[in-house]
């Protein structure tokens, strides 16, 4: 195996997902299927090969800082499933 | 109803003659959905009020003398387009109810030229998929053989072309999803250049892969999209300030003095032989046009699928952390800590594809395992455009079936994942390299369903590709050719 039940649980923990037993079952077995096939990258030589992470040759995109717009404040809260007055409400994080 | 399946650029003229109103197209239209779209499933929201209302509008304005390029034109877009008077919900159920607070640049692009939009598409939730079976609102299924697949993740947007419940469509490709379901489909569809078409208001997937493109009836009407929505935005800093030639000029009879390579690697073992006589005759029609063909080896395309299906979920996993349930989406409202209410709010608003590429996009990044498999498949990634940049010293064109099968009934792939993720093989490549890739339909199969074939041409050669799309259409004699559906 490529990847264990554990360490599905592990990397569930850190994505912020919760899995259900018969869930970690199944994806452990999907995930490994997907990792044994992506081993066929072991294959290619890559030493001294630079990495890909953008199809074009930008580097910094700058603009001028200038005070402009942005989003409104009621705008951005609309669609908060908890709001009160101007901020979201989430559930306590200190005690 | 019989308006309904004018293209863009027939549309244009009648409303200029004065033939017919915006009002009388849009009515057509939104008649022919009624009669189709419970077969077809189409759409995951319809805004028929409004559509009126703006065409309404446009016809005033044309009164005034005023007519933008898309005047009076009913068009509808992918539900991973934000629209601010219109919910988006990405094919998922942790958007259900999002209305988002701004306009994307490509729609603002078309109401600018006067589009009427009519609703939002069915879709794989977040784009992740082949078959738009991963769709929490409805399945769209092929107007040519209802209960096979549309294709996807674009599938609402190349059913509704087909089913003449638009007269064009936007959708977006990431690893070959306009291609795909308008191979599927018998529509045009294209993936611009990374970089062409700005981004802002496309709902992230895979940020250096996903592209927004056309999906329409003919070629013409894919140069005059392409016409509207390309061109840099200060707002996606990836779009390249690039000018936006006129692509209708594009369509030239002749391709004397192109060269049209034809991969190797694309035609193997496991390709479907209708697919592959009706993409060879389409090969031929360039050829009768005027074109050389070359052979041309693209060596690492057989890793392709390897790389996308590591990079794509690496970077989805990182975009798609914002939903959290705090700013918008669904929220767990019993969750009794923060904790608790992202990974409760998380796990039930998205389906099992979403849930599987963040986790194998999580592990792909983590501590470990980054340099394994991240930072490995982004080298080959480099050396599949250094195949791409050698072929180009070769040949202007690359020529190649979209999907190595006609399309296929539903649920059929649906359990065999590898299989499901090795049909994107022949269109995935363009993403990784950033290229302009497009399909035009060639011909049928005996059962009667559409085949595409594909056109891939250098960064910014959008040109080319509609030049021999154009020569295709003219001599594959299915333009026009429509499925009977009522």
């Amino acid at each position: 195996m490529k990847i264990t039940r554990e360490e599905v649980e592990h990397v569930a923990l850190l994505a912020r997902l919760e899995l259900r037993p018969d869930e970690v079952e199944r994806i452990t077995g999907q995930l490994d299927s997907i990792l044994r096939y992506a081993a066929k990258l072991d294959r290619v030589d890559t030493e001294g090969v630079a990495v890909t992470t953008h199809p074009q040759d930008i580097s910094n995109a700058f603009r001028e800082d200038e005070v402009k717009a942005s989003l409104d404040r009621e705008d951005a809260l609309a669609n908060a499933p908890a709001r009160k007055g101007a901020a979201f409400v989430v559930p306590r994080v200190l005690s | 109803m019989k308006h309904a399946a004018l293209t863009l650029c027939e549309a244009v003229s009648l409303l200029e003659q004065g033939d017919l109103t915006a009002v009388g197209l849009t009515e057509s239209v939104l008649a022919r959905i009624e009669a189709v779209e419970k077969r077809i499933h189409s759409f995951i929201t319809l805004d028929a009020e409004r559509a009126l209302a703006r065409a309404a509008e446009v016809d005033e304005q044309r009164r005034r003398g005023w007519a933008g390029r898309l005047c009076g034109l009913p068009v509808s877009v992918k539900d991973v387009l934000c629209t601010r008077t219109m919910r988006t919900t990405c094919g998922s159920r942790i958007l259900e109810n999002f209305t988002p607070p701004y306009d994307a640049t490509v729609i603002r692009k078309l109401e600018d030229e006067g589009a009427v939009i009519i609703g939002k598409l069915a879709m794989d939730e977040f784009a992740m998929g082949s078959t738009s079976e991963n769709c929490a609102f409805g399945v769209p299924e092929n107007p040519w053989l209802p209960g096979y697949v549309a294709g996807g993740s674009s599938g609402g947007s190349a059913s509704c072309v087909a089913a003449d419940e638009s007269l064009a469509t936007l959708g977006s490709d990431t690893g070959g999803s306009i291609r795909q379901p308008a191979s599927l489909c018998g529509v045009v569809g294209m993936k611009p250049t990374y970089g062409r078409v700005s981004r802002y208001g496309l709902v992230a997937f895979a940020s250096s892969l996903d592209q927004v493109g056309p999906l329409t009836r003919d070629v013409a009407d894919c140069a005059l999209m392409m016409n509207v929505i390309s061109g840099y935005d200060p707002a996606d800093s990836t779009s390249v300030n690039r000018e936006v030639p006129d692509y209708g000029a594009a369509l030239q009879d002749g391709m004397r003095g192109l060269r049209v390579c034809v991969p190797v690697e694309y035609f193997n073992d496991g390709l479907n032989p209708e697919v592959e006589r009706v993409v060879r005759s389409g090969i031929d029609m360039l050829a009768d046009a005027g074109a050389e063909i070359v052979e041309v080896s693209l060596p690492h395309t057989e890793y392709c699928v390897a790389v996308y299906y590591l990079i794509a979920p690496a970077e989805a996993s990182s975009n798609l952390a914002r939903y959290d349930g705090v700013r918008y989406g669904v929220r767990d409202m019993d969750a009794g800590s923060l904790l608790e209410m992202y990974s409760r709010s998380r796990s039930a608003g998205f389906g099992d594809e979403v849930k599987r590429r963040i986790l194998i996009g999580t592990y792909a990044l983590s501590a470990g395992y980054y340099d394994a498999y991240y930072k490995k498949a982004s080298q080959v990634r480099t050396l599949i455009r250094e195949d791409f940049d050698r072929a180009w010293q070769q040949c202007d064109l690359i020529a190649s079936p979209v999907c190595p099968t006609p399309a296929w009934r539903i649920g059929e792939k649906s359990d065999d994942l590898m299989a499901l993720y090795l049909s994107d093989i022949l269109t995935i490549s363009a993403n990784l390299a950033g290229i302009p890739a497009m399909s035009v339909p060639a011909g049928f199969s005996g059962s009667g369903l559409p085949i595409g074939m594909q056109l891939q041409a250098a960064h910014f050669n959008e040109e080319v590709l509609l030049r021999a799309a154009w020569n295709v259409e003219q001599r594959a004699g299915v333009r026009g050719r429509r499925p009977e559906l009522v």
